[in-house]
């Protein structure tokens, strides 16, 4: 079938060319037959390349090595569960997901909009097809997925193992979703710049499609956070790694577009800003996706070096460039239609709010790229790592939080003294309170940021409890209903408002969470032998005893060998958690380390193993490198041994390969070395993932159509009904 | 036998692409819609005063607004929602 996934591909990209090419020339001719078959196009690709996309997963599924992405990225002891998930392992298999779901997203857009900004539309789709073309393109004539081996090897490399993990089933689709829905509003706001249309409906439906990629990508960032937080971290949920910051700042570009295009909406005012920030976030998504895949900067996240890096500068280039020359070459129809009234107002609050966020944007895509503009300037690659980040970042986010208090609590326009004094007495009591209570708690002097953010964060807490409260009070008034009937219709009918509201309550959470765990963790690396303790943050943890596996991997990754060590964490004597790490090893297929040492001489991976409260995660982590080289005088006996057996035949020295590893698990649990663990005491951490939930919750919330929405439609399409039957009696 | 097939799938592919794609252009274009762009355009701009009215009365209702600037901004707004509407009236 590999040839019918080849062939889809070219279909794919014949089908993209020409959808342009019907797009352009309808738009220009007026001719709505070649504009609807130019959104077909989009249709259309959107099934071919859900072939191609199948073709793939169900080879993947059934182990065909002959496929070279499959024998490079499974293998027969990869569970079928990560064997679904693997194809995003891959360059060649993430860049037919990249396109396979821009396809289905467009696809979604233009079927949104087949009735609404006519003349827009088809400049969209033409753009949308161009990365259509771009993606498909490389899948045609750089990477191909459906290359194939003859003959195809009897097993595979197998999934490296830091990919098994159930959040990798899911964290790559939802990151590109949101990478693929910023192309939707780019493409939106190339054609309204194209056709001087940058109208109320193009807010609505920019709004829209931005709210969408903004919560998609969101998720996806934050999957990926709590992956690295198990995986790859053992408790580090950000590292200011270039491919994580490469996710993050078309994140909060997005966030500044969407409050700054209510400025536009309600004053007609920073049209160019709202223009450029749109195109920015678009483009600062692509510039993601070539961080990943060109290998120019080193990431635990990359696919490390490749030939994409020429043809993604150019389609970046383009994209820069076209974006300049729109914007300057429409500044007419731009103009802002008012100016700020005050400066304690709502605009005022969203403007600052927008400074900080792209001063963040800037500082982070500083410290990305400055290995490579040192590289230019001095000819060596210098690094900056996580403290430079925070040296910036933390008073930047400080603002941002205060700001998300402030924002809900003032008016559009302007607001009076008077009434900024009523609303600002509650929200600076709390963060009066919090501050005094910071005081009786903590040492503040040794942590005056962390203390700020406390106080920032109960200033959020407080002002848009007191909009809830007086929202809630002002619809009870209206309509008479119980409180949280009252709370849920308040809520419905403005769904925006409330729904950014929540948001802020979220952001304020997540930030406490990062700042409790980041400033008050205590984090040990130790040897502990069978019996040991240490004390983390007041909390003794013992080394209780060993534990191995043989091909009983109990996380399901296909890991032939799993050694650990039972944890007793206990609190003054009292028993609190027991906590189980774990070292994963997985086969070489290569065969170079011996017969048995093969069984475990591929990648090794540390399992975190965590228990979490909402005061405080405490966790273990056993090294498995050093573990392994402890073990590594039995391994070399075994091989000899093995070797030594060479007239029993290749199956019976297979079956005494294992033997002997389960030999050697059961000498690791009779003596076993001084586990190399880390050990943490990380207070708060869990508020990171529920701030997050709520963060989401209010993000669908805001982006759920407004009631009677529906209604509209359904009555839309009967009036274009009666209009089309009219034309026709 | 599996190349046979799997020449038939990819002309079923193509044959399905071409025949979707092209439909539009075999028919006779369609009527333009009554409703135009600039009506359509209007209308959302007309949902968006609305809103922007609602929520200023709420900002009025939970305190952040005075009486006198409640009642000029909503005099304001109001004022641009009926030009948007006498828009509209010329329209149709």
């Amino acid at each position: 079938m590999a040839i019918v996934g080849r062939a889809a591909l070219i279909v794919a990209l014949a089908t993209t060319l020409f959808g342009i090419g019907a797009s352009l020339y309808g738009a220009r001719r007026g001719r709505r037959d070649w504009i609807d078959a130019g959104r077909r196009c989009v249709y259309a690709l959107a099934l071919i390349l859900t072939v191609a996309f199948v073709i793939l997963e169900v080879a993947f599924i059934s182990n065909d090595f002959a496929y070279n992405t499959v024998a490079d990225n499974s293998s027969l002891t990869t569970p079928l569960f990560y064997r679904a998930a693997a194809m995003w392992g891959s360059q060649e298999g993430s860049l037919l997901l990249w396109v396979w779901l821009l396809s289905i997203w467009s696809s979604l857009a233009v079927f949104l909009t087949r009735n609404r900004v006519r003349e827009v539309v088809p400049y969209a789709v033409a753009v949308l097809l161009g990365f259509g073309t771009f993606f498909t393109s490389l899948l045609v004539f750089f990477v191909t997925p459906f290359a194939l081996s003859s003959p195809a090897p009897g097993n595979g490399v197998g999934l490296d193992p830091l990919l098994r993990n159930p959040a990798m089933m899911i964290h790559p689709p939802m990151l590109y979703s949101g990478y693929t829905f910023f192309t939707i509003p780019f493409a939106f706001a190339v054609g309204a710049l194209i056709t001087r249309r940058v109208d109320a409906e193009w807010i609505l439906l920019t709004r829209r499609f931005a709210l969408a990629s903004w919560l998609f990508l969101g998720i996806g960032v934050l999957l990926g956070a709590r992956w690295a937080y198990y995986e790859i971290g053992w408790g580090g949920y950000w590292g200011w790694d270039a491919v994580e910051n490469a996710a993050l700042m078309p994140w909060l570009i997005s966030t500044a577009f969407l409050h700054s295009i209510m400025i536009q909406e309600k004053r007609g005012m920073l049209k160019i800003w709202n223009a450029s920030l749109v195109l920015a976030a678009s483009t600062l998504a692509i510039l993601g996706t070539f961080l990943v895949r060109s290998g120019i900067l080193s990431s635990i996240h990359a696919f490390g070096a490749s030939t994409l890096g020429v043809p993604f500068v150019i389609l970046i280039g383009v994209m820069v460039g076209g974006s300049i020359y729109l914007v300057v070459s429409r500044r007419d129809v731009l103009r802002s239609e008012h100016q700020l009234d005050s400066l304690i107002s709502r605009e005022a609050a969203f403007l600052l709010n927008n400074i900080v966020l792209v001063a963040l944007t800037f500082v982070i895509f500083w410290g990305t790229f400055f290995p490579l503009i040192s590289q230019a300037l001095t000819g060596t690659q210098r690094l900056v790592g996580p403290p430079w980040f925070d040296r910036y970042t933390v008073p930047l986010a400080l603002i941002l939080v205060l700001l998300s208090g402030i924002g809900p609590v003032i008016p559009w326009r302007r607001a009076t003294l008077a009434n900024a004094r009523r609303n600002f007495a509650a929200p600076l009591t709390a963060a009066a309170a919090m501050l005094i209570a910071c005081f009786t708690i903590i040492p503040v002097s040794s942590s005056p940021a962390t203390v700020a953010l406390f106080c920032a964060a109960a200033f959020v807490f407080a002002s848009v409890g007191q909009e809830f409260w007086r929202g809630l009070d002002a619809r009870r008034a209206m309509s008479g209903d119980p409180p949280p009937l009252a709370l849920l219709s308040m809520i419905r009918r403005n769904r925006r408002r409330y729904g950014g509201y929540i948001v802020h309550v979220g952001i304020a959470v997540l930030f406490i969470g990062v700042a409790a765990s980041s400033t008050f963790q205590h984090t040990q690396y130790v040897q502990l032998g069978r019996g040991q303790s240490y004390v983390v943050g007041g909390f003794k943890m013992t080394n209780v005893r060993p534990t191995a596996a043989i091909i009983d991997d109990p996380t399901s990754t296909g890991a032939l060998l799993t050694l650990g060590v039972i944890v007793r964490v206990s609190r003054d004597g009292h028993y609190v958690a027991t906590l189980h790490p774990t070292a994963q090893y997985y086969p070489d297929a290569t065969g170079a380390e011996g017969p048995v040492g093969s069984l475990i001489g591929g990648d090794a991976v540390s399992t975190l193993s965590l228990y979490s409260t909402l005061r405080r995660d405490l966790s273990a982590a056993i090294n498995a490198v050093p573990l392994q080289q402890a073990l590594q005088g039995e391994i070399n006996r075994a091989n000899t041994l093995v070797d030594d057996d060479a007239k029993a035949g290749p199956v019976k020295q297979e079956d005494l390969a294992y033997l002997l590893l389960y030999a050697i698990a059961r000498g690791y649990v009779r003596h076993p070395p001084a586990a190399p663990l880390k050990l943490a005491d990380s207070p708060l951490v869990m508020w990171l993932w529920v701030g997050a939930l709520i963060v989401f919750l209010g993000g669908i919330t805001a982006i759920w159509p407004p009631p009677g929405a529906a209604g509209s439609r359904v009555r839309a399409r009967y009036l274009a009904r009666v209009a089309h039957e009219l034309g026709r009696a | 036998m599996t190349a046979v097939l799997a020449v038939l799938a990819i002309a079923v592919l193509l044959t399905f692409v071409v025949w979707f794609v092209g439909a539009p252009l075999r028919r006779p274009a369609p009527a333009d819609d009554t409703v135009s762009d600039e009506q359509r355009a209007l209308e959302a701009a007309k949902q968006a005063k609305y809103a922007e009215i609602r929520d200023t009365e709420l900002d009025y209702r939970t305190g952040k607004l005075s009486d006198e600037d409640f009642h000029a901004i909503d005099r304001q707004l109001r004022a641009e929602a009926v030009e948007i509407l006498r828009q509209l009236d010329a329209l149709r």
